[in-house]
């Protein structure tokens, strides 16, 4: 296959609770080269901890312990924090679920992205804010001059996710972990998002990890897919097989789907089995 | 029959000289008691802006909203909240960042005078798969999924008539989201609940919905049955693109 840009060992993440700590991650291992993986999974089995355990992002009472956390030649785990915030952005950017609340609300669209460009590449001011027009635009906003003025409170749902992925690709990172870039955007707009993000796999011979809820547009879009259930990795399949998948968690997914093409009077909600979690392949 | 929400001639714009956008323009339609209307459309179209100034976030629109054929008061009163709730977007937008759930959630039931609000927390938590010891979290100690159905179970806990609902369940896996579904179409058949729906999903939109509309750059541009969706007999050229691109053929 390609060249491995991020390896993950048996990483572990607990979070402070009332009662001690709680699992969140129970010991994952995956890593990932220059293609399309996706990750799947149920609402609250670790997806975004496993991202942000990458981008060493989690808060700092969560209790953190991997066998090997490695970005090519760097090793994660032992990185200074001042080393993260050179590779944060500029070799490893992550785009945040929630946009417009990750963002920073007292500044500018534009001012936000020619900041991640400056800091990143070295260009100058007025070349970061061309840079920015251009990357709106590629990412399908309609009239970027007016929304690179915009405060994040001002955007809608899809254009937020928009500026963010614009403000991640600008630093021209190597691998992007993407956190459900495209859950508030049009199927149609969608599409074109895609095609960007694909672009910088196929053309730079970058890294992508796809986070998403979006069944069929993992099947469709990704190379590999890992499918996550209360805090493990269940299964790993080629993406295409993702509807032939055979972990019960998996299965049960494909059968809540609600169909497009008949109506049904209600949809399957699966009987979770303490016994799912031990059945890994 | 009276709707029980209906916008005519709904016009929004912000911005001034250059930078004015007219973010809604003339937008009409009516949503029946006990119906559930649809919006589907382009990133960007106006579908939250419509949804805030029904619910009177944003007031300074023209044109009339109507609630149960009565001119919606601006700004809303307290007994308009009782019977109109809305699901925002983006679940930080619902809830308080320095509250944990459980203030978040007890404050309406205080305002509105609710018995049991312990019980009914645990309630409307249980409702939307949630364990009741989520009550005893902050909002960044959730994960995406489980924020949104926070934001969901607050919009319930009123028990309004009429619930608009904006992207309600977008960060939710199939499976959590079928719950969800089924929970908010039961709720409507038992107790004759109305819904203003915008989703990106085609899918959700025709389980939940049996009217929809599409908008795109401001305009509703369409309005169509569910059927008509499903068996992708749409008039214009955007919806029809948006059904092909929702069977899974945008992307090769
Ligand atoms: N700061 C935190 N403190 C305590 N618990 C947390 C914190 N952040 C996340 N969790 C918990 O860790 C688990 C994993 O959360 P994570 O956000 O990784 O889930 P996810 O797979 O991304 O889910 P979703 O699809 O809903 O976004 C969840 O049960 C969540 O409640
Ligand atoms: N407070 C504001 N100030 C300026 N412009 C705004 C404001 N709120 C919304 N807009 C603009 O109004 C337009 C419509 O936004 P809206 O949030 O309604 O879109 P939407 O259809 O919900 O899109 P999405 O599907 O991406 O959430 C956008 O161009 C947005 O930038
Ligand atoms: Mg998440
Ligand atoms: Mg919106």
């Amino acid at each position: 296959m390609t060249d491995t840009l991020l390896e993950i060992e048996n990483l572990r993440v607990a979070y402070p609770s009332a009662h001690g700590y709680t699992d969140a991650l129970r010991g994952i291992s995956f890593s990932v080269g220059r293609e399309r993986l996706g990750i799947v999974g149920e609402s609250g089995s670790g997806k975004s901890t496993a991202g942000r355990a990458a981008m060493r992002l989690l808060p700092p009472k969560a209790r953190v312990s991997a066998d090997r956390l490695q970005l090519q030649e760097i090793d994660l785990l032992a990185a200074s924090e001042r080393q993260m915030r050179e590779i944060r952005g500029g070799r490893l950017a992550m785009v945040l679920q929630d946009p417009r609340y990750a963002l920073n609300p007292m500044k500018t669209v534009m001012a936000q992205i020619t900041e991640s460009c400056r800091l990143h590449t070295k260009c100058s001011r007025a070349e970061a804010r061309d840079q920015a027009l251009d990357m709106l635009e590629a990412v399908h906003i309609r009239d970027p001059r007016r929304v690179a003025r915009l405060y994040p409170h001002e955007l809608s749902g899809g254009m937020g996710q928009r500026v963010m992925i614009a403000m991640m690709l600008i630093a021209k990172p190597q691998l992007v972990i993407a956190d459900e870039p495209t859950s508030a955007l049009d199927v149609t707009v969608r599409g074109q998002i895609l095609d960007i993000l694909n672009e910088r796999v196929e053309a730079e011979g970058a890294g992508l990890i796809l986070i998403s809820h979006d069944l069929p547009l993992v099947a469709d879009f990704c190379d590999r897919v890992l499918v996550m259930y209360g805090g493990q990795i269940m299964e790993e399949l080629a993406a295409r097989d993702l509807s032939a998948a055979r972990h019960p968690y998996t299965v049960a997914l494909n059968e809540s789907l609600p169909p497009l093409d008949r109506k049904v009077a209600e949809l399957t909600v699966p009987e979770h089995d303490p016994k799912w979690l031990e059945q890994r392949r | 029959m009276t709707p029980a929400v209906e916008i005519r001639d709904l016009t929004i714009t912000f911005g001034q000289g250059r930078a004015r956008v007219k973010a809604v323009d003339s937008a009409s339609f009516r949503a029946a008691p006990g119906e559930a209307f649809g919006i589907i459309g382009e990133s960007g179209s106006g579908k939250s802006t419509i949804l805030r100034a029904i619910t009177g976030l944003n007031d300074d629109y023209t044109g009339d909203v109507l609630i149960d054929g009565q001119q919606a008061q601006k700004p809303r009163t307290k007994a308009f909240f009782k019977t109109v709730q809305m699901v925002f977007q983006d679940p930080y937008g619902s809830l308080h960042p320095r509250r944990m759930i459980r203030a978040t959630l007890a404050e309406p039931l205080e305002i509105h005078r609710f018995d049991r609000k312990d019980d009914r927390i645990a309630q409307v938590l249980n409702d939307v798969g949630l364990a009741p010891e989520f009550a005893y979290r902050y909002p960044h100690q959730l994960s995406g999924g489980q924020r949104q159905r926070v934001a969901v179970a607050r919009a319930l806990l009123l028990e309004p008539r009429i619930l608009l609902l904006d992207e309600p369940t977008s960060a939710l896996d199939v499976s959590v989201q079928a719950g969800v579904l089924n929970l908010l179409d039961r709720l409507r058949r038992d107790r004759g609940l109305t819904y203003v729906m915008v989703s990106h999903d085609l899918r959700v939109i025709a389980h939940m919905c049996s009217r929809v509309a599409v908008m795109t750059q401001g305009r509703i541009v369409e309005e169509l049955s569910a059927d008509a969706l499903r068996d992708q007999r749409a008039e214009t050229e955007y919806t029809q693109q948006l059904i092909r691109a929702s069977r899974g053929t945008a992307h090769a």
